[in-house]
């Protein structure tokens, strides 16, 4: 075996300290951390924990379209920094990712902004522009790069168009994602229907707008006995009928994000459009629920569903304003407040942010295994940064975490064996 | 008193000793209307804008006539005459007019939350005349008002019922928020549709029958039904609303004697009300109107006149004062 092209030193792998040997772009193996060597960069780690790099199989990067809100170059550099390895990003661009020019366009963006990554993945338009009226070309989309489809943010209200789509979307082997929502029930809402939509007289999106939705897709998966995965699941009773799904063999997996693990619809008191988002903030119950879900296995993976918009858009009365919060740069920062708290465990991270969705989008992984793409970040759980515009990398400043100070930041980052900052 | 707001956003930013001082003041302004010469130079030299992105008539008259009687000058807006209508979003249309240097901006705006929006960007003072869903507090100062001059301040042991489209009425919230601060009962009467996610935790009872409803109520306040709700898929129809909801006269045999009915207007007659209800002797529409004059002079004078007011000086030291605290209707039961 060649020699080591990059030994990372004196990091903390699941509770010891070791070095990472890599070469050739792939994980050499885990040695002790003195283990001496003459050849190689050396990147000394000073003890900080060794992850993964992360996969977020939900953001919106905007570009084709949206440039001012974000663009390609800008969100991977926010994905970089968050400690994101690879992403899926949404077809709901302008043009719509519809077709593999778009989706061709995407990945040459992506490959000349970050030649070294982090990897973009698009996901394809389920239907032609995203309207729910006709399939997209399914096929050409796949041919180009699209790892999945969805019509995230326009949900499909037809079933027999929606059974359409996963029927033909399997016949590529790729798995279609489901924004869960019914547009009727939904419409107008500006945060979670309750007590506090009546007490600040907006209109509420009732909970039922988006379990009637997973309970439609599970109930086809298990017909068609096809796969489905459920976008941002937000409530109890979307976890329960993915729960009851599980139990029957149904092939469901379902994702949410930090903001539902720690946040409630009161955060919108005083009418905070930064945290408008769609599904909305809901109850103290429902984030019970989704946390016991999450380090059960119910929900399978984490996402950020990484959603940047420009101040101005955000700075209207919230009916007016736009859903979204903008997560890649805060999201393991939230994670770990989740561990802090005792809810999930380091391991729970690398399998949230990692292995499943990897294994659910058939990315490459590193488990630390030789062989494994050397994919990795290196992340100090004790340093404390304050999150304010000028610490953000993306172009989205809108999250609720504005002036608030949050634990843990990635110091160190590489994919494929390669530096990208330290 | 001191006047402690920068802002009138909430019935719920004030205390119940802040409203009664708001009703006494009333008092004193009502004398002013009655005189040959309706006209003091009380806040001669201020200047108020009266921006009504959404329609209204009864509020910004009441409003223009509260500010010119009391010699301060007012300006109307409309969001048709105004750059809204150009596609100018909200805070750059309120901060070129906070540029002309107003003592207050008096909002209406179709859009819940507005108003708060308005008083965490701009210097002057700011009066909600009506939110979208959420907040109407001078139309609930008014209410009080009207009520006050019959009954005393001190509402303990009254009963007052408000009926029709809760779930869409800034004036319901705000008149839960006040009737309950000054220690009146409240109870509320609609179909299920338009009643607001939540209720059930509000300090009032909920009726679905207004017969049961009007039983040893003292007051009963008709909202007015906006006929979009029948095409929203909320109501059959009107007639069967106004068979079911509007108030009769059977409805006030089972109220205590001397009932007293309101309705903040526009009235639908014989929808939301009996016409020839509306104009009995128990009827306080009309005072409502007056009233508002009334309170308006006195809400006028307090944000305009009060001892710490900024002259246009920096906003941010004023947003703590501008905060609403938790409102009642979220106190823990």
């Amino acid at each position: 075996m060649p020699g080591p092209d990059l030994i990372v030193r004196n990091v903390l792998w699941q509770d010891e300290l070791v070095s990472l040997w890599i070469g050739q772009g792939v994980i050499q193996r885990l040695a002790p951390p003195d283990e001496p060597s003459s050849e190689g960069e050396q990147l000394h780690g000073g003890g900080a924990l060794l992850l993964p790099g992360l996969i977020d199989a939900h953001v919106h990067l905007r570009e084709p379209g949206f440039e001012y809100k974000e663009d390609i170059a800008s969100g991977l550099e926010a994905a970089v920094r968050g400690g994101f390895s690879a992403v899926l990003a949404m077809a709901n661009t302008s043009p719509v990712n519809d077709s593999a020019a778009v989706t061709s366009f995407m990945r040459d963006r992506a490959a000349a902004a970050h030649p070294l990554g982090p990897r973009l993945h698009p996901v394809g338009a389920l239907t032609k522009g995203l309207a729910g009226l006709e399939l997209a070309p399914l096929a050409e989309l796949a041919e180009a790069g699209c790892v999945a489809f969805s019509n995230d943010g326009m949900p499909v209200a037809n079933p027999d168009l929606f059974r359409r789509a996963m029927e033909y979307a399997s016949d590529l082997g790729l798995v279609v994602i489901d924004h869960c929502e019914d547009p009727v029930l939904a419409e107008g809402a500006s945060m979670n229907e309750g007590r506090f939509s009546g007490l600040l007289g907006l209109k509420g999106q009732p909970v039922v707008a988006e379990s009637m939705q997973v309970a439609r897709d599970i109930l086809l998966a298990e017909y068609l006995d096809l796969p489905i995965h459920l976008a941002h699941i937000s409530c109890r009773q979307s976890v329960e009928l993915i729960r009851w799904a599980k139990v029957r063999g149904v092939r469901v997996s379902a994702e949410t994000c930090p903001h539902y693990l720690l946040w409630t619809e009161e955060m919108v008191q005083g009418y905070n459009t930064l945290a408008k988002v769609n599904p909305p903030l809901r109850t103290d119950d429902d984030v019970l629920t989704l946390r016991q879900a999450v380090r059960e296995g119910v929900i399978d993976i984490l996402v950020t569903d990484h959603a940047p918009h420009a101040d101005h858009e955000k700075e209207v009365p919230m009916d007016e304003a736009p859903n979204g919060i903008s997560g890649l740069d805060t999201a393991l920062s939230l994670s770990w407040k989740l561990v802090r708290e005792g809810v999930l465990s380091p391991q729970d991270l690398c399998a949230l942010w990692s292995a499943r969705p990897g294994a659910l989008f058939s990315l490459p992984v590193n488990r630390f295994q030789p062989g494994d793409p050397a994919d990795f970040i290196l992340f100090n759980p004790d340093l404390e940064w304050t999150v304010t515009p000028e610490t953000l990398r993306s172009k989205g400043k809108n999250t609720p975490c504005l002036g608030q100070t949050l634990p843990g930041r990635v110091v160190a980052h590489g994919i494929a064996g390669k530096i990208l900052f330290s | 008193m001191l006047w402690p707001h920068k802002d009138l956003l909430c019935i719920s930013q004030l205390t119940a000793a802040e409203i009664l001082y708001v009703f006494q003041m009333a008092r004193r302004f009502a004398e002013i209307n009655t005189r040959p010469v309706k006209k003091v130079p009380t806040l001669k030299g201020k200047s108020v804008i009266l921006f009504f992105v959404e329609p209204s008539t009864r509020t910004k008259t009441s409003f223009d006539i509260a500010g010119k009687r009391l010699s301060a000058d007012t300006y109307s807006l409309a969001a048709s005459s105004s750059s809204l209508r150009k596609g100018e979003n909200l805070k750059d249309s309120a901060l070129t007019l906070q540029a002309m240097h107003p003592d207050a901006l008096v909002l209406r705006h179709h859009q819940s939350g507005a108003g708060e929006f308005l008083a965490r960007r701009l210097s002057c003072s700011v009066i909600n005349a009506g939110d979208g869903w959420h907040a109407h507090p001078t139309q609930a100062l008014l209410d009080g008002f009207t009520l006050s001059e019959v009954w005393g301040d001190d509402m303990t042991g009254k009963t007052v019922l408000i009926v029709g489209d809760i779930a869409h009425s800034r004036v319901a919230r705000s008149d839960v928020l006040l009737f309950t601060a000054l220690g009146a009962r409240v109870r509320i009467c609609a179909p299920r549709t338009l009643l607001p996610a939540g209720v059930r935790q509000w300090p009032v009872e909920v009726f679905a029958d207004l017969t049961e409803a009007c039983k040893g109520v003292d007051a009963v306040i008709c909202l007015r039904l906006q006929l979009e709700r029948q095409k929203a898929g909320l109501l059959p129809d009107l007639r069967e609303y106004a068979r079911t909801y509007g108030l009769g006269a059977g409805h006030l045999n089972k109220a205590n004697p001397g009932v007293l009915v309101m309705h903040p207007g526009p009235m639908n007659r014989g929808v939301e009300i009996d016409a020839a209800l509306a104009d009995a002797e128990n009827s306080l529409i009309l005072d409502q109107v007056s009233a508002g004059v009334a309170t308006r002079m006195a809400l006028l004078f307090l944000f305009l006149t009060r001892k710490d007011a900024p002259d246009q000086g920096d906003v941010r030291s004023d947003q703590t004062e501008s905060r609403q605290p938790q409102s009642p209707l979220l106190q823990e039961d």
